[in-house]
């Protein structure tokens, strides 16, 4: 069950959990657009631990404007930066 | 003048210069390197993974190198069903060729002529290892690994690759579970040219994205 199509907006948890998270710092609170879903993936969070990563997460790629994340961007503002967010990190925006 | 203060080194105090013609010794085993071997000790001695497991990966990694991808990328040029199929699933296409992938997946992104992509790791180093060889230490470095998203600009222009102001530059952050390789625009000039011919062309830095194959 995909929980975002490509397309959505979404803004990514602006969260500061302690342990090992795999959404960088730059990117959290920040807004982009669903670019692809890449499939369901264990969970990196708990396979840190030793734990089992499931249940599986959904991995979205999202990208998002340069301009979005620096407000001082020396570029085209077409230029973007596309990572990998799982599901739980993600929110729905604009609907 | 005393002959210590010609040089000649009879001084104790810890070093912070150089001394012109020796060798500094950099063979110190460090925190990292320590933690490591004390874990793939105890991986061997529980029985998770043997001695020859770990040799053997270490001896497929280190077999594999920028070739590969280059001899991809040189199908990708010359094929255009190939293409497509590389372009809509990396992991398959590329499987196709007896590549295998391992745990990650294969994402392959096209540059044009509006598009420019480039890849980074900021988390770590992940690299598509299986196609590529081992990172160089540049990808590795802290500094790459910073710059590239927040100037990636800059950084392509330290690699000798200036692009045009209008041309989008993508940045790829490869963070998660995809690994990616970069599909270089053909150079003009090369139509024609055999499979082999332009896998000669296709270097490793063209595949991460920081340069542009010439012909």
């Amino acid at each position: 069950m995909m929980m975002f199509s490509v397309g959505d907006r979404v803004r990514i948890k602006d969260s500061h959990p302690p342990g090992h998270r795999r959404t960088p710092y730059y990117v959290r609170g920040k807004t982009g657009v669903v670019e692809r879903y890449c499939g369901d993936f264990k969970n990196p969070e708990e396979l840190a631990y030793g734990f089992d990563g499931t249940p599986k997460r959904e991995l979205y790629r999202v990208r998002i404007t340069q301009t979005e994340l620096w407000p001082d961007y020396e570029g085209s503002d077409s230029d973007t930066l596309d990572l990998e967010i799982y599901d739980h990190w993600l929110e729905k925006i604009g609907e | 003048m005393t002959t210590d203060e010609r040089g000649a080194h009879g001084h104790d105090h810890d070093h912070d210069h150089d001394h012109p013609g020796t060798t500094p010794d950099v063979n110190e085993t460090g925190y990292y390197e320590l933690m490591a071997e004390a874990m793939k000790e105890l991986l061997i001695e529980k029985g998770v993974v043997s001695a020859d497991d770990v040799r053997r990966n270490l001896e497929f990694l280190d077999s594999r190198d920028p070739a590969e991808g280059a001899k991809i990328i040189a199908r990708a040029w010359t094929d255009p069903a190939f293409k497509k199929r590389l372009l809509e699933d990396g992991t398959k296409a590329v499987g196709e060729m007896g590549f295998p992938m391992g745990d990650a997946e294969l994402i392959v992104v096209e540059n044009t002529k509006d598009v420019h992509n480039m890849i980074v790791c900021t988390l770590c180093s992940c690299y598509p290892r299986t196609i590529l060889g081992l990172p160089p230490d540049w990808y590795k470095s802290k500094s790459y690994r910073a710059r590239a998203v927040v100037e990636p600009r800059s950084v392509l222009k330290e690699f000798g690759t200036e692009l045009p102001g209008d041309k989008t530059v993508r940045v790829h952050d490869s963070n998660a579970d995809m690994r990616y390789l970069v599909l270089p625009e053909q150079p003009a000039g090369t139509e024609g040219w055999s499979e082999e011919q332009l896998a000669a062309i296709v270097t490793r830095d063209a595949m991460v994205g920081v340069t542009l194959p010439q012909a």
